[in-house]
């Protein structure tokens, strides 16, 4: 497919445009993913910040065109990606054998579980040269030199003894650093992170983090990364995108998303985390968001977010659905109220 | 970082597996006799005494003694020699019928599993079909419609094992098919037939090595079965259950013709037997005691 027709900004990477990816299942059809759009930037990191359930793994799974199907489909949208080769395709409507020289290639991805996302019975080593045999006409001896370079440009200790070890050898940390040495043998210029930190205890969590940003850097790669977790999210975002019930609620800046958050959902995300080290006087109570994540059959009439909003209004909130409207510049947000948000706020914010 | 970086040198996985296996007294004895068993198969023409088809109508329905240990049958035919040979039979059963379960049943299992929608359903459902007829009736309608003879009622008893082995590899594949180091093979590019045959496969495998292992011995005594039905080998082939049959009829005067290529199929079938259950409890996280 040819990038003539797509109109795609130049330092854009990828570009998402109404994306739905519907699931059949016995009660019918349930949309998991409803018109999310949203681009990413060349070696910019987007955090995709959710709970259970609200689409984002699922939207991640569609950039590698990797939602199992059927029960899934990828029912409209547009997902372009700018190739090494600078053509624009659209990732929705390629063929697999098209889409299969991709994978891995531009686009690398990896998983929460590090127990389980590497196959038990290869070596890491084994591993790690079928990622670069599979796109890269490289020899077996070739293949191996990079493995044992990808693994030293990930900090794991005795690189050649290591390729030659088998996943359950392992630490959890170093694990996940193998799975990421697999992903990045072959220089994606986009990897997704699909909550890589959550199966791993704080100080690994820290250091993958670390681990990510350096090679952030140093590859020249974009980010998509997925988390509920906002703490790793302020550590590692340009970018916040916050779904909630397969659409995009809001999406800004890290800082605006930190600082000026207009959606209820967002302002409820934020309050329910600890804080540390800011001045005493601004702490706030921990609270709650009530209720539950809809279930994606009974979605609330209006905004799916009303039963749960502490800025609810009786008559509006539960009939329109409020659109994505950009309430400063770069900075969207899906609320019927979100100025009146903006004004309860006001007096903390101008602090 | 400061994880240990030490690389200790130890055993080779697979011989700390295989001593861990062997720690179990059934495990070393069924381990025993399927050992003694294969020795036979090879050893044959060194340990056997006479030739298993020389007749000798001088010594005909001997008693055992110290020139014929297990005795002679009505053509004076060294009992001993023919289970001896026997027993490259029984190997031989296992590898046709057995295999051919195995290497049939994984495949349509793999591609009903990995595939499903209709294919699935398709294969599954001629499955379900062959499962329904008693083993042995499905046995001999098979030999009676490709005609008598050893490598037939070999082929027999393979198709009567293909359903349990496409079976249980189908639900193995649609349990590992589901796990996450399959997508990751999805995500660097991998194809379809890829991670069917690499990833899927190998993961699924290992409940169908207990099961081959179960399976071994009663391939043996359903061949020989067919063998006694006289759908199987034809005389004067030393085949157990040939062997059995012949010696039926002399049972009440001669009990040793028919004894000893009995006891034989028995002692394979305890053997294979034990070896199966060891490696299903060493393969079963549950049951393994560390």
């Amino acid at each position: 497919m040819s990038g003539a027709g797509h109109g795609m900004a130049a330092r854009n990477l990828v570009e998402v445009r109404d994306l739905t990816v519907e699931f059949a299942t016995e009660d019918g059809v349930v949309r998991a993913v409803d018109g999310v759009s949203f681009h990413i930037e060349r070696g910019e990191t987007l955090v995709v910040v959710g709970e259970s359930g609200s689409g984002k793994s699922v939207t991640s799974l569609a950039l590698m065109r990797l939602v199992e199907s059927p029960p899934g489909r990828i029912a409209s949208g547009e997902i372009l990606l700018r190739g090494r080769d600078g053509a624009v395709r659209d990732l929705a409507r390629l063929d697999n054998h098209e889409m299969r020289q991709l994978r891995g290639n531009d686009i690398a991805m990896i998983f929460q579980e590090p127990m389980t996302s590497l196959n038990p019975i290869y070596t890491i080593g084994d591993q790690i040269i079928e990622a670069i045999r599979l796109h890269q006409g490289k020899s077996g001896r070739a293949a191996f030199a990079l493995g044992v370079d990808m693994l030293e440009l990930l900090g794991i200790p005795e690189p050649r003894q290591r390729m030659r070890s088998y996943p359950h050898q392992m630490s959890g940390g170093m694990r996940q650093r193998a799975m990421i040495a697999m992903a990045l043998s072959c220089h994606p210029a986009l990897l997704i992170a699909d909550e890589p930190t959550t199966a791993l205890d704080v100080t690994i969590q820290a250091q993958i983090i670390e681990l990510i940003k350096r090679l952030q850097s140093e590859l020249g790669m974009a980010v998509i990364f997925i988390t509920h977790n906002l703490g790793v999210a302020a550590e590692i975002a340009d970018r916040i995108m916050v779904m909630y019930a397969g659409r995009v609620v809001e999406a800004g800046p890290a800082r605006a998303i930190f600082h000026q958050p207009r959606m209820p959902y967002t302002i409820g995300l934020l309050n329910s985390v600890p804080r540390l080290g800011i001045d005493r006087a601004a702490q706030h109570e921990l609270t709650a968001i009530p209720g539950n994540v809809p279930s994606p059959h009974h979605l609330p009439p209006g905004c799916a977010f009303h039963p749960r909003c502490a800025f609810f209004e009786r008559g509006r909130c539960d009939s329109e659905i409020p659109r994505l409207e950009e309430c400063a510049p770069g900075h969207a947000v899906r609320c019927l109220r979100w100025r009146a948000v903006a004004q309860s706020r006001g007096h903390e914010e101008g602090r | 970082m400061t994880a240990v970086a030490t690389v200790t040198r130890e055993r080779a996985p697979w011989a700390k597996s295989a001593a861990r296996l062997l720690r179990r007294p059934t495990a070393r004895l069924g381990a025993g006799i399927v050992a003694i068993f294969l020795l036979l198969t090879v050893a044959a023409p060194l340990l056997a005494p006479y030739s298993p088809f020389d007749q000798d109508f001088a010594a005909a329905l001997e008693a055992p003694s110290a020139a014929h240990p297990f005795g002679t049958d009505q053509y004076g035919r060294d009992v001993l020699s023919r289970v001896i040979y026997g027993s490259r039979i029984a190997l031989l059963s296992i590898v046709i019928a057995d295999g051919f379960g195995l290497v049939v049943g994984s495949l349509l299992g793999l591609v009903a599993g990995f595939y499903g929608k209709w294919v699935d359903s398709a294969v599954m459902r001629v499955v379900d079909v062959l499962l329904a007829f008693p083993y042995l009736l499905l046995a001999l309608i098979i030999v009676a419609a490709l005609g008598p003879g050893l490598l037939n009622s070999m082929i027999a008893i393979g198709v009567v094992y293909t359903p349990q082995y496409a079976r249980l590899i189908r639900g193995q594949v649609l349990s590992v098919k589901t796990t996450e180091f399959v997508l990751a093979a999805q995500a660097i590019g991998a194809s379809r037939r890829r991670v069917m045959l690499r990833h899927i496969l190998p993961n699924s495998f290992t409940p169908v090595m207990v099961m081959a292992t179960l399976s071994a011995g009663t391939v043996v005594v359903e061949t020989a079965g067919l063998s006694f039905l006289g759908m199987g080998s034809q005389p004067p082939s030393p085949d157990w259950g040939a062997i059995l049959s012949e010696g039926q009829s002399y049972f009440l005067t001669s009990w040793w013709i028919a004894t000893f290529p009995g006891l034989a199929i028995f002692a394979v079938v305890i053997g294979f037997n034990l070896l199966g259950d060891a490696l299903r409890d060493h393969f079963d996280p549950r049951r393994r005691k560390e």
